[in-house]
């Protein structure tokens, strides 16, 4: 139970190879949070900062009120999941889960109530004498949890738990571990690559890229005003349109349209960004209307996503799934205004 | 999936088809290529085999493969002969006390600075490891001199050991260890290297610390490296007549079964079918070693660690 800060935080194997630059970030008491970025943006390596595997080359980290920059790993009161799980192959689940308690000096009687009582929340007790190699992913990734709740600890780290999991097992686990998380009421701080698990599980997201934090929000904070065109483009799936645009005081002029912005901006270049879901077949009042020339038609069931051009520009819409529409066809779309943003054409910063 | 049906497919290719007769041919070779080696190694052993159990008369007179054909003459004589010297549970016994610390010793401190090779960090510790390693390039025989020189002048020679009330093997302990450290410290050093760095990192969140580490996690998951190294260790020390004729010298009190049965042809006069006798005697226990340990060769020991 403690909070977790990020205070200006630096990591740099050479001088000029710096993997996290300057990261602050307070993570909350019992909070869920997610690191979230491309691969190589430095989130692992602010984990592992965090969990005492790499030293911290500059600035300091704080569980609850200590700081931990040079508290060995075991004596910081975090567990940590690998990718990989990490399990000691040699050892049942059961001793594998009584390993860190047992490294503590713990009581047997106390270590067997605790792994049995992590196990029957886990739903391995069926499993405990086996050697991990006899059980299956989803029962490896378990125990690599067990392992970790046995420790009661103040901070739970998670490394991309579930990137070996197969998409169904991933979906239920992704579930499993909310309920967790509720159940356990202690700090998760979890990374991973992918948009969906952060969007779903986290209380707050940490989007990284090139080792700067980019923004830190809630799911719907995020989703909704991303900071800059990175964020805006790393959420959300299809991802959002970009269309370079000319600005004069509240309108854009694109290639192949021109919409009235709901805020006055400087004249000059920009982006203007809008989900696919704001390109419906629904003629616009406020906004505009545009016309595409449908390059592919993804029908999804409940979906159906049109790929296009309007004017010059590539153009991604979301339509009714009853719509019949055709590759070559010309169709006549809507451009919802309330969901446009505008990004600045050199630093990439959202002007709204 | 689509790797996998790709393979049946071709080797479900059709009969008579080129790509058949392909494989067919390769398979053959292969056959061919396993079984010629066999018998090389084996028709000479079969060969000692058979003239340790045929008269002194018939092994100087014919080639052993003559006996395969009647009129058979078989003796247990070499056997009796051999075995009745004197010596051999004395020269047995040495031999145990010389192979069985020059194993142990060497392949210890092996396990222990393989480890810090190959997990811990420290200054210019490629550059040492690299040096360690090069020493395997370093021919025995040019050793013997200084080792020698090294250890008359400190006293380390069996009779000055037997006064001190110190077994008379150390040297020979010491120079086994020597030679056999660089490889098994590059074996250890390469196998351990390949554990996933996973493992220690979680054993170090988990609490553990090296000694934990090496003792609890390193050394269970290395016991089919630490299996081959000691056989080959063992195996080594105890065919070894060279090494251990220089350093503790052919005296029947110190010298081991190599040095004792080396000395048959020359004590017996013509010893040859004595010899023939001896090496098979001096096999059993290599084999044992090999048969009971051969178990540990357990594939896949790290299956279920880490991944699905």
């Amino acid at each position: 139970m403690a909070s977790v800060t990020y205070d200006h935080v630096v990591k740099r194997y050479t001088a000029d190879v710096t993997v996290v630059k300057d990261f602050n970030v307070t993570i909350k008491d019992k909070e869920f949070m997610v690191l979230v970025g491309p691969s190589g943006c430095g989130k692992s390596t602010a984990l592992r900062m965090l969990a005492g595997l790499e030293a911290i080359s500059e600035g300091e980290i704080r569980i609850g009120d200590r700081v931990v920059n040079n508290v060995a790993a075991k004596d910081r009161d975090i567990a940590m999941v690998f990718q990989s799980y990490a399990l000691y192959p040699h050892m049942s689940v059961f001793d594998n889960m009584a390993f860190p308690l047992q490294m503590q000096h713990m009581k047997k009687g106390d270590i067997d109530k605790r792994v049995k009582n992590a196990s029957r929340i886990l739903g391995l007790d069926p499993f405990l004498q086996r050697k991990p190699r006899a059980l299956s992913g989803g029962q490896r990734q378990r125990v690599a949890l067990g392992r970790a709740i046995v420790r009661n600890p103040q901070v739970f780290l998670l490394d991309e738990p579930l990137s070996n999991l197969d998409a169904k097992l991933r979906g239920q686990t992704r579930i499993e571990l909310q309920k967790l998380h509720r159940d356990l009421e202690t700090t998760f701080i979890y990374v991973t690559h992918d948009q969906v698990e952060a969007m779903t599980m986290g209380d707050r997201i940490a989007i990284m890229n090139g080792g700067i934090l980019q923004q830190v929000g809630t799911p719907g904070e995020i989703y909704d005003h991303p900071a800059n065109l990175f964020v805006a483009g790393f959420i959300g799936s299809p991802t959002m349109n970009f269309i370079p645009v000319t600005t004069s005081d509240s309108s854009a002029k694109a290639s192949g349209f021109e919409v009235k912005l709901p805020q006055s901006v400087p004249a000059g270049k920009g982006t203007l960004g809008f989900r696919p879901e704001s390109v419906t077949d629904k003629p616009s009042t406020d906004g505009a209307n545009i016309e595409m020339k449908v390059d592919v038609v993804e029908r999804l069931g409940s979906d159906q996503f049109l790929y296009g051009q309007v004017g010059a520009d590539q153009v991604t819409a979301r339509v009714d799934p009853r719509m019949k529409v055709a590759p070559g066809d010309n169709v006549k779309l809507g451009l919802d205004i309330r969901s446009l943003h505008l990004f600045n054409a050199e630093n990439e910063t959202a002007l709204f | 999936m689509s790797v996998a049906t790709a393979t049946r497919q071709e080797s479900l290719a059709r009969t008579g088809s080129p790509q058949w007769v392909l494989q067919r041919l390769q398979g053959v070779l292969l056959h061919i290529a396993v079984i010629g080696l066999t018998v090389v190694w084996i028709v000479p052993t079969l060969g000692l085999l058979i003239s340790s159990f045929r008269p002194t008369s018939g092994i100087l007179t014919s080639g052993w493969w003559t006996a395969l054909a009647p009129p058979f003459q078989f003796t247990l004589q070499n056997y009796s002969d051999m075995l009745d010297q004197s010596n051999l549970g004395q020269a047995m016994f040495n031999s145990f006390m010389v192979s069985i610390p020059s194993t142990v010793i060497p392949v210890t401190i092996a396990a222990f600075s393989a480890y810090a090779f190959a997990w811990m960090k420290f200054p210019a510790r490629d550059w040492i490891f690299l040096a360690f390693v090069g020493l395997l390039a370093v021919p025995l025989q040019l050793t013997f001199v200084p080792v020698l020189t090294f250890f008359v002048a400190h006293g380390i020679v069996p009779d000055n050991l037997t006064n001190l009330g110190l077994p008379p093997w150390v040297g020979l302990w010491l120079a086994h260890a020597g030679y056999g450290l660089p490889f098994s410290t590059y074996l250890l050093a390469n196998f351990f290297r390949a554990l996933p760095s996973d493992l220690f990192e979680s054993a170090e969140i988990d609490g553990a610390g090296t000694l934990t580490v090496f003792f609890r996690i390193i050394l269970p998951l290395s016991v089919p490296a630490l299996a081959s190294l000691v056989i080959f260790q063992f195996l080594w020390v105890w065919n070894d007549l060279l090494v251990a004729l220089i350093y503790v010298g052919g005296a029947p009190e110190v010298g081991p079964l190599t040095v004792n049965l080396a000395g048959l042809t020359n004590s017996l006069g013509q010893g040859y079918n004595l010899l023939t006798a001896a090496a098979f005697f001096s096999m059993v226990i290599p084999l044992a070693v090999f048969l009971s340990l051969q178990r540990y060769f357990v594939r896949g020991i790290l299956a279920g660690s880490v991944k699905g």
